[in-house]
């Protein structure tokens, strides 16, 4: 065995056996006293979160309103990962689609069931999708499960009839400009909190543009926030396949 | 042995986060392929998931969605138009470790994006992906 490999399990064996007799101290499974389980936040969003946001699913609740500074920066993350995938292996520009395709297009024969079904099944994954999005409030569901399969549809399309195909109803320009119009719709919420006189992200003022009272303003922006989210992780999930299939040159792909 | 055997079942899911965790550590020193370190980094990633999700546990409890028919604390409050029972809060599942481990998958997806991107990058100017070679070729290159 090369010595690397024995440094890497001596290594493994002692963090493990020490993360082992850790666990004597954590508490049990389906613990409901356990101090995380029965911590004061916890209590609060279980009790209170639906009568100051009417939103019954308590994820939504606490990832849209809550703690909405971690719900946006992780859509920076995002946002800034597929902006550094781009430059690390993007060309600039996109090329104009070649008149005479790569040899690795020529050769290709695409087969026509998959296409048909492909087809068929792609508005059905971004009605389903819309769904999830707009259905965050009362179900599984939000900005990233629904955006991951709105990226998901456009992904298909790629594998079935081609990169280029794909990139003719989103083109690198449009994907990126979709997610930085999410960053700015959850951004742009914010500020308008902000410019109402509130704190960043405290929905409750806007009840003042959208009419109503302020839990029925915590509830919509909630939407409005998650449809920023779901624009951009799906405009990033596709740049991903894009660049990550075709090694950055945006055409020909698998 | 009973003793232990209680021990055991009340901290299984540890057991398994942390086996699971070593694996994905173990890939990532010992592994020659960058690839094969990604996804030694991926079922890490996956067993700290696991781990925050299982925390929130409660033994019978519900998903964190109010359906309105929850099991009342006893006492009620007034909102602004009708009156509510206090939710007992051992019923319904934490929903913290939920919102948390919901955006780090996303983000996890995006950031191995990168490390893939890297890795490619790499393939491209070294023509490999085992770091031994790459590291050989980029001592050659500093030696020139």
């Amino acid at each position: 065995m090369k010595p690397m490999k024995l440094a890497a399990l001596l290594t493994v064996i002692v963090t493990g056996g020490l993360l082992l007799f850790a666990t004597s101290d954590l508490p049990d499974w389906g613990d409901p006293l356990s101090p995380a389980n029965a911590s004061d936040l916890s209590t609060y969003y279980i009790q209170d979160s639906r009568d100051v946001t009417e939103v019954p699913n308590l994820v939504t609740a606490v990832l849209a309103d809550y703690r909405g500074y971690d719900t946006m920066f992780e859509t920076v993350v995002i946002f800034v990962a597929g902006l550094g995938i781009l430059s690390i292996l993007g060309q600039g520009k996109c090329e104009e689609p070649l008149a005479q395709p790569v040899a690795s297009e020529q050769n290709r024969e695409r087969d026509m069931i998959t296409i048909i079904t492909c087809r068929l099944v792609v508005p059905i994954i971004q009605i389903f999708a819309l769904y999830v999005i707009a259905h965050g409030h009362y179900s599984p569901g939000g900005g990233f499960q629904g955006g991951v399969m709105l990226g998901s549809s456009f992904i298909l399309i790629a594998l079935t009839s081609g990169l280029p195909d794909a990139l003719k109803r989103m083109s690198q320009e449009r994907a990126i400009f979709l997610a930085g119009l999410g960053v700015l719709i959850y951004a742009g919420t914010g500020l308008v909190c902000m410019a109402l006189g509130r704190n960043f992200l405290d929905y409750e003022i806007l009840h003042k543009l959208m009419g109503g009272t302020g839990v029925k303003a915590r509830y919509d922006s909630m939407l409005i926030v998650e449809i920023g989210v779901a624009f951009t992780v799906m405009a990033i999930m596709f740049i991903i396949y894009a660049v990550l299939s075709s090694k950055g040159r945006m055409r020909g792909g698998l | 042995m009973d003793v232990f055997l209680d021990f055991l079942i009340a901290k299984f899911n540890y057991w398994i986060y942390v086996i699971l965790m070593m694996i994905g550590l173990f890939a990532m020193i010992a592994k020659n392929n960058l690839i094969k370190k990604l996804v030694g980094m991926c079922i890490f990633q996956t067993a700290i998931i696991l781990f925050y999700v299982s925390i929130g546990v409660k033994e019978d409890a519900r998903i964190p969605i109010l359906t309105g028919h929850e099991v009342p604390h006893g006492g009620h409050y007034h909102t602004e138009d009708h009156e509510r029972p206090y939710i007992d809060a051992k019923t319904v599942t934490n929903p913290i470790p939920h919102v948390l481990m919901l955006t780090a998958i996303v983000v996890g997806v995006s950031t191995l994006g990168v490390a893939l991107a890297i890795a490619q990058k790499v393939h491209l100017h070294y023509d490999s992906l085992e770091e031994d070679e790459i590291l050989a070729k980029v001592q050659l290159g500093n030696n020139d």
